[in-house]
């Protein structure tokens, strides 16, 4: 942190006139191990550190990035050189309307790390413990960090070490289980009772399995299946900038046409701390930000971008939340099968896509563990089936109830480095849901 | 490509003591210019630069990547290698001798008529104004940019076999959108090459007819706002070239990857209908069904010399005349199950390690113009412009949504509709192919996000394709 804070001061020391300058760091070192047939497929590390500049000048600004190889000098030496670019590039860019940084100087520090497991010990760990089962799946793990330092005084550091087991349990062709033990505390007790959960689980996996005709279907949504939706309403649901410019799939909503049941609220909780709560431009986030409340809209997530287009405050870094939580409800998880009684268990979700963002439309399949329920009773395990239907519908009129206990549920995406996003969702009951195919 | 093949010269001069290696170096470059609503948004340039080492070692095989390109820096990378390569060789898949370890001496670079430095940030910027001007043409385009993006990517690829691959990439991505809203109706429609990617130059923007397209974007998008929904049936489909994209890629290109099918993304990505039983003899399509994987059509996405483990890469048929014969398996998929393969093991950048990908997937011409496909057409639709795709993990039950509809009634074209989308199985869908359009209708286009792999890993895929004709499609439209 120090190191970092240091650099960009050195590199400051450069800047001309009215020049600003904020540096914002990405460092990520992790471990990567692929696994199939409960062995091995792919294994490594990966270092990668990167540096963000954004040099305004009066009205005017430019970003720029590149790699950097740790060496102080060396790293320097880069940095100069973008930022010199960045300088001679500033001159041919006009004013930006729309240029918004946080000129009070913030400070903030965090530190999010427990027991961090040795990758080596918690793979052998895992296959031990998986011993004769068809597990698939990826160990991710190590040290991320953020840091944000301006020529205005900010300073800003986000640090965590923590790991993620994302994994399925298959018994043939596309029967399986799907499983995630993430966290700052490696408990190897835990992961055994997380795998003899599923395992049980692949029981009833074992029965032969439904086909079910298209049509409405009573169902529960387990909470990883909720999360599929609400990655959904992620995608321009809540941007402030969507819903200005009428592109929101909560479009009617906006326009007092539709409503979700007033049992739904949901926020943004800047304050869980899994992401760093400033934005790359130096403004710090407030502990939550109430997006849908009783069914309403409540607010909007704003970045700083947006809200100097549309007047309104910074309270994101982006228009997509990172924190998510929605609400519990007084579903019990011991009576959720009685409730049910006969449909559908739906223990994932996947591939959503929008399928009439107008009328928040929304298709996708049904993945691991998803059951036909009968008179309270799991019978079967389902063959995958599309569901194709609007969340005023899933989350309106046909919601029945929501669990009163919720998951925490950490996002396994690595595609810009590992991800910090998290969101605490309950299960949902619904009086049906439509299958097309 | 100069500095990497100084680091690759000291790190072979230090090479590390093992079975095998590899070393693959990868210098990006990205530039990023865009008018929104007549306002230059903020100028984004990024360079990223690292390595990724890869050893055998004791029958096993790992990596390590980093940004840290010093010698110190390689070592310590390679240390980190081996430590993974001691782990798979004890608890590992397969043995890491089946990991390739090529010779391939090959080098490939994009062929660029206009140079991305031959017009100034101004020069540039003037052009994307007048585009984003000529997109408002009316009040109710409420939303509008106009877009170009660079990305250079050299690659240098050795082993310790004696192989060396450089390859220069070059893409220059032009595109627009323009949003419509009225009442609870909001329709986008993108053009101007925004789902038209190839490699190139700045004559990209020319090819993409850029400008051109801007008011006819626009005037689409207010046609579809007063458009009635897409009818809810079961007719013939005709997909444009840009539907037919999607239609390729998600229902014959990842269903063929071979660590698909060997189990290795069921976590993620997914498996496959499709068995190793199947290839030589199963009817995946129509006798029109002709599927090439073809890293050798000029400008392509993912045209080169070899795959990113230096696999020299070829034009090979997966599918033809209906009959499905071969997957997209790289060289060491190909040793673990012993079936032929193409040259597809790719990374999307040094810090990923290579998987099997699509590269150029490509539907073969038939004959005939699009207006012989309408004729032969009683009552169907015209879909174009895919924005919204989604299918089940085995690639078989899927769903497609268009920007753009038009009705077919008695072999002519008719009228607009909105929401257009449609739904089927892979295994049924292929065999209702019923005419390919000619050669002089073939499209070389591609998809810029494929998103695969655990690590995750997104990568340019090439896709050409004529119009098809498809029959008895279920169609649909908006509404709750």
């Amino acid at each position: 942190m120090e190191a970092f804070f240091g650099f960009a001061e050195q590199l400051c020391d450069g800047l001309c006139g009215n020049e600003i300058l904020f540096a914002n760091l990405a460092r990520e070192s992790s471990d990567f191990v692929r696994l199939n047939q409960n062995r091995v497929r792919q294994a490594g590390h990966v270092r990668a550190l990167a540096l963000t500049l954004t040099l305004s000048g009066g009205a005017k600004q430019v970003e720029g990035s590149c790699d950097l190889s740790g060496d102080p000098d060396q790293d320097l030496a880069r940095a100069r050189t973008l930022l010199a670019g960045l300088r001679a590039r500033l001159a041919h860019v006009p004013e930006d309307p729309y240029l918004n940084l946080s000129l009070q100087p913030t400070r903030s520090e965090r530190r999010a790390s427990a027991c961090a497991p040795a990758s080596h010990s918690a793979v052998e760990t895992l296959i031990a413990a998986a011993d004769g089962l068809d597990l698939v799946g990826i160990w991710a793990s190590g040290e991320m960090a953020d840091g944000l330092a301006s020529s205005l005084g900010h300073r800003h550091w986000h640090e965590s070490v923590s790991f993620h087991l994302d994994w399925s349990l298959y018994l043939e062709g596309d029967k399986a289980v799907k499983g995630v033990y993430s966290g700052f505390r490696w408990e190897p007790d835990c992961l055994r009772r997380r795998l003899a959960t599923l395992t049980d689980g692949l029981r009833a996996m074992a029965r032969p399995a439904k086909t079910l005709e298209p049509g409405r279907y009573r169902a529960y949504l387990a909470p990883s299946a909720v999360q599929e939706l609400m990655d959904m309403l992620a995608w321009g649901g809540f941007d402030l900038k969507s819903h200005r410019t009428h592109q929101t799939p909560l479009l009617r909503m906006v326009r007092g046409e539709r409503a979700f049941d007033p049992r739904i609220s949901i926020r943004e909780e800047h304050k869980r701390g899994l992401v760093p709560t400033f934005t790359p431009e130096g403004f710090l986030l407030p502990p939550h930000v109430d997006l849908i409340t009783a069914g309403q809209l409540a607010g909007c997530l704003v970045d700083a971008r947006t809200a100097r287009e549309f007047g309104a405050a910074v309270n994101a870094s982006s228009g997509a939340p990172a924190s998510l939580a929605l609400a519990p409800g007084a579903l019990e998880e011991c009576d959720i099968l009685a409730r049910l009684g006969t449909g559908l268990w739906i223990g994932h979700l996947w591939y959503c896509n929008w399928s009439d963002p107008n009328d928040c439309r929304v298709t996708g399949m049904t993945r691991f563990g998803t059951y036909w329920v009968e008179n309270g009773e799991i019978v079967a395990p389902v063959k995958v089936m599309r569901f194709d239907d609007s969340l005023y519908h899933l989350l309106g009129d046909r919601l029945e109830d929501l669990t009163a206990a919720r998951e925490l549920l950490m996002s396994p995406q690595t595609y810009d480095g590992r991800s910090s996003d998290s969101a605490v969702l309950p299960g949902i009951l619904v009086a049906g849901i439509d299958l097309t195919l | 490509m100069e500095q990497l093949c100084e680091i690759a010269e000291i790190f072979q001069a230090q090479a590390p003591a093992c079975d095998a290696w590899t070393l693959r170096l990868v210098e990006e470059e990205h530039d990023h210019l865009e008018i929104r609503q007549g306002v230059v948004e903020p100028s984004r340039c990024r360079t990223s630069c690292g390595a990724m080492v890869t050893l055998m070692l004791e029958g096993g095989v790992g990596y390590g990547a980093t940004s840290d390109l010093s010698p110190a820096g390689l070592r310590a990378a390679a240390a980190r290698a081996a430590d993974w390569a001691r782990l798979h060789a004890r608890l590992g898949l397969f043995d890491a001798r089946l990991s390739p370890c090529p010779s391939t001496r090959a080098d490939y670079r994009t062929a660029i008529q206009e140079p991305w430095e031959s017009l100034s940030i101004g020069e540039k910027l003037a052009v994307l104004r007048e585009v984003d001007q000529a997109l408002a043409i009316d009040e109710r385009i409420v939303d509008r940019a106009a877009w170009v993006t660079r990305r250079q990517v050299s690659q240098l690829l050795v082993t310790s076999a004696g192989g060396r691959v450089s390859q220069v990439l070059d893409f220059v991505h032009p595109g627009l959108v323009a949003v419509a809203h009225a009442g609870s109706q909001t329709q986008r429609r993108h053009g101007g090459g925004a789902d038209w990617p190839q490699q190139g130059g700045w004559e990209r923007v020319a090819a993409v007819r850029l400008l051109q397209a801007a008011p006819v974007v626009a005037e689409e998008a207010l046609a579809l706002l007063a458009a009635p929904d897409c009818p809810r049936d079961t007719r013939d489909l005709i997909l444009l070239p840009s539907q037919m994209v999607l239609q390729i890629h998600e229902s014959i290109g990842h269903p063929l990857e071979l660590d698909r099918i060997l189990g290795d993304e069921r976590n993620y990505a997914g498996t496959s209908f499709v068995t190793p039983e199947m290839f030589g003899h199963y009817r995946y399509g129509s006798d029109l069904l002709n599927v090439t994987f073809d890293p050798t059509v000029a400008n392509e996405l993912v045209s080169g010399v070899a795959d990113d483990e230096g696999t020299p890469a070829g034009r090979e048929y997966l599918i033809r005349r209906g009959i499905l014969e071969r997957p997209l398996g790289g060289a060491l998929s190909q040793a673990r199950t012993g079936l032929p393969g193409t040259a597809n093991a790719r990374a999307s950048g040094w810090d990923r390690p290579p998987i099997d990908r699509m590269g150029n997937l490509n539907l073969e011409p038939g004959a005939g113009s699009l207006a012989d496909l309408v004729a032969r057409v009683e009552r169907g639709i015209l879909m174009d412009t895919n924005r919204s795709w989604s299918i089940d993990d085995s690639r078989n039950k899927f769903q497609f949504g268009c920007e753009w509809g038009r009705l077919i009634e008695n072999g002519e074209l008719a009228g607009v509709v909105r929401n257009p989308g449609y739904r089927g199985i892979s295994a049924n869908f292929w065999r209702s192919l019923d005419g390919v359009g000619g050669p002089e209708t073939l499209e070389v286009r591609g998809v810029r996000n494929c998103g695969k792999g655990e690590p995750n890993q997104s990568v340019y895929v090439g896709h050409a394709a004529p119009p098809c004709l498809f029959r008895s499609v279920a169609v649909f439209g908006g509404g709750e």
